[in-house]
């Protein structure tokens, strides 16, 4: 039976969240919390096989305790279990330390049950990255098959698992051994509403929390901050673009404007182009 | 970690059907710069196989040397093999900086790296900069779902890294016959030590519309209120023989495809010209299109931020200004001279 373990992260809704004009910094208080969009996607995906191989699938996540409430939506999803990562000591962590303190996470989960398969969102909306699934995979020493847009064949018996990853121009067809990791695009599956007795279960769910102590051979130099070697000096709103002229007028004439600007670009029209 | 050992830039040079990609191309552009403000030589890094030919292009775009893995184990792409040769150039060579596109492919190899290196890597970057004096990179994204923009260091390890996006970076004027220093790399790597194998790649011909290609681009936003709405879009792109682009509310309702998506989590366009309805302007999106030749905006917000990042602004309804942009335009144009780029 495969054992299969989705990892997921808590964000806030970046389409939601604001900005303070005078100060150029967010006000996250404005964003709710939500599981990360992709991480759904890997969450589902996760429950899809499982249902065709058997087996179970297990959450973890990384993040303060309120995260909680991301897991329970992976068991509503359908996902078994849910484990979380919850200490001072990882906060302020960036792909590098935030793969690190997952991998040694997804180690203790192998100790209650081994791991055939993991299996990330393609990317979080806060970070955009994209970076810490291959860095928990490379930290693991399994392959790592990232935009993944389609599951084959998991065969957990010959130890091999066969997926379509996503190219610039297609696709191409990959086979890997298990255990591997699979970044999920989000047009791999549709999540679809939770079910009754899911929501129920994941009402009455309480996760497995985890502080730094729990977790074996843990090298607190690589957690958090300090195990971050990139570091935000500068954040700042974009540099305008020169011009902006707003046309003034009745429509009429304001698409009058527009038409001779567009018309003055010959180029565009030719018609032996 | 002595920081002086560390020296030159270097690009992971993707190739394309026999080519060099234009990403990689563009970031020796971007390379250029950066190792010319340090004074130190520009790499390019070519795996693969029956590649060595590449080099000349590299040289022409501006790379000092090139290094070179041509094996029949590089014949595909695969993460645990390229890896392993980046991983032992890095280490026999120690560069100062990498920068590889924000690819499928240059995506995934440089997170690999940057794990066992370890290193910091900053993704996506659409900024480049770095500190003549100190070697410092100045990497700079946007952040936070593309809200702000955030210049990211990595000031305790070498090399640093970056992710560039295609098309935000300029390539150089190819300079024919340009020459440089080719070493050519081998690694002691057996089939046996890959645990991946690749079956088969599809190259989807279908004819995509390909956003980043076009020459016009009209992109609609939300504030065309439904997929209905957004048929104007469609209508104003088929008038001008330009294709549609949208924003990234628009993909997610919907209302069509991911591959018409512009932005940090779509595509990076460089048309003539650029039309952005019913779009409000996040950052995110901004960064996606400034580059456009001439960008004109239809938004109903006054306040919209589109309008701090477009040549041209139309406060109005797109329901009222954009039937009438169509209709003029053919009256202009009655023959339908338009090409269909």
């Amino acid at each position: 039976m495969l054992h299969i373990v989705a990892c997921i992260k808590q964000v806030p809704d970046t389409k939601i969240i604001k900005m303070n004009p005078k100060t150029n910094t967010m006000d996250r208080s404005s964003a709710p919390a939500i599981l990360n969009p992709y991480d759904a996607h890997a969450v589902e995906e996760a429950v899809r096989i499982r249902d065709r191989y058997g087996g179970t699938v297990s959450v973890i996540t990384m993040g303060p305790p309120p995260a909680v409430k991301a897991i329970k939506k992976c068991i509503e999803i359908g996902a078994d279990e849910g484990y979380m990562i919850s200490d001072r000591a990882f906060a302020g962590a960036d792909t590098l330390a935030t793969s690190y303190a997952i991998t040694k996470a997804i180690e203790k989960i192998s100790e209650i049950k081994p791991v055939d398969l993991i299996i990330c969102g393609k990317m979080t909306i806060d970070g955009d990255t994209g970076q810490v699934g291959p860095g928990i995979a490379r930290r693991l020493d399994i392959p790592p098959l990232t935009s993944v847009k389609k599951v084959v064949e998991v065969n957990k018996e010959e130890g091999y698992a066969i997926v379509q990853r996503k190219l610039e121009d297609g696709y191409e067809v990959i086979q890997s051994s298990l255990p591997c990791l699979f970044s999920v695009e989000k047009t791999i599956n549709e999540v679809p509403y939770s079910s009754f007795p899911n929501m129920l279960k994941a009402a009455l769910y309480h996760p497995t929390i985890w502080s730094v102590n729990d977790l074996n051979d843990i090298d607190r130099k690589q957690l958090g901050l300090k195990g971050s070697p990139t570091i935000v000096s500068k954040v700042w709103a974009p540099a305008k673009p020169e011009g902006g002229k707003i046309l003034e007028g009745h429509p009429r004439e304001q698409v009058g404007q527009i038409l001779s600007v567009i018309l003055e670009k010959k180029e565009l029209f030719r018609e032996d182009a | 970690m002595d920081f002086k050992d560390y020296r030159g830039v270097w690009v992971f040079i993707e190739e394309k059907e026999g080519e060099v990609a234009s990403v990689s191309l563009e970031l020796l552009g971007a390379g250029r710069i950066l190792a010319d403000k340090r004074g130190v030589e520009l790499a390019g890094i070519l795996i693969g196989e029956n590649n060595k030919h590449l080099a000349n292009t590299v040289y022409e775009y501006g790379a000092d040397l090139v290094y070179v893995y041509d094996q029949p184990i590089f014949k595909n792409y695969r993460t645990e093999s390229y890896m392993k040769a980046l991983l032992a150039c890095c280490e026999d060579h120690k560069p100062e900086i990498i920068l590889f596109g924000a690819t499928s492919t240059g995506k995934d190899l440089a997170s690999a790296i940057a794990t066992d290196l370890p290193t910091g890597l900053t993704a996506d970057t659409t900024e480049l900069d770095v500190e003549a004096d100190t070697g410092l990179l100045l990497a700079s994204r946007p952040a936070f779902g593309g809200n702000i923009m955030a210049t990211i260091l990595c000031k305790k390890y070498r090399p640093q890294m970056a992710t560039v996006r295609p098309k935000v970076m300029k390539a150089l004027t190819r300079e024919i016959g340009r020459t440089g220093k080719l070493i050519e790399k081998h690694i002691s790597l057996n089939e046996t030590d890959i645990r991946t194998k690749v079956l088969e790649i599809v190259r989807e011909t279908t004819k995509k519309v390909r956003i980043d290609e076009a020459d016009i681009v009209v992109a609609g936003g939300k504030g065309l209120g439904s997929a209905e709405g957004f048929q104007l879009i469609h209508h104003l792109a088929d008038v001008l023989g330009g294709v549609v682009g949208a924003s990234r509310d628009v993909v997610e309702a919907g209302w069509i495809e991911h591959h018409h998506q512009v932005g940090q989590t779509g595509l990076t366009v460089t048309p003539k010209l650029y039309f952005a309805i019913g779009i409000s302007g996040a950052i995110q999106h901004i960064v996606g299109m400034r580059n456009s030749g001439t960008i004109i905006a239809i938004n109903i917000d006054p306040d919209a931020a589109i309008f701090q990042s477009c040549h041209y602004g139309i406060v109005g309804d797109a329901f009222e200004i954009v039937p009438l942009l169509i209709e003029e335009f053919k009256n202009a144009l009655p023959r339908s001279g338009v090409s269909h780029v």
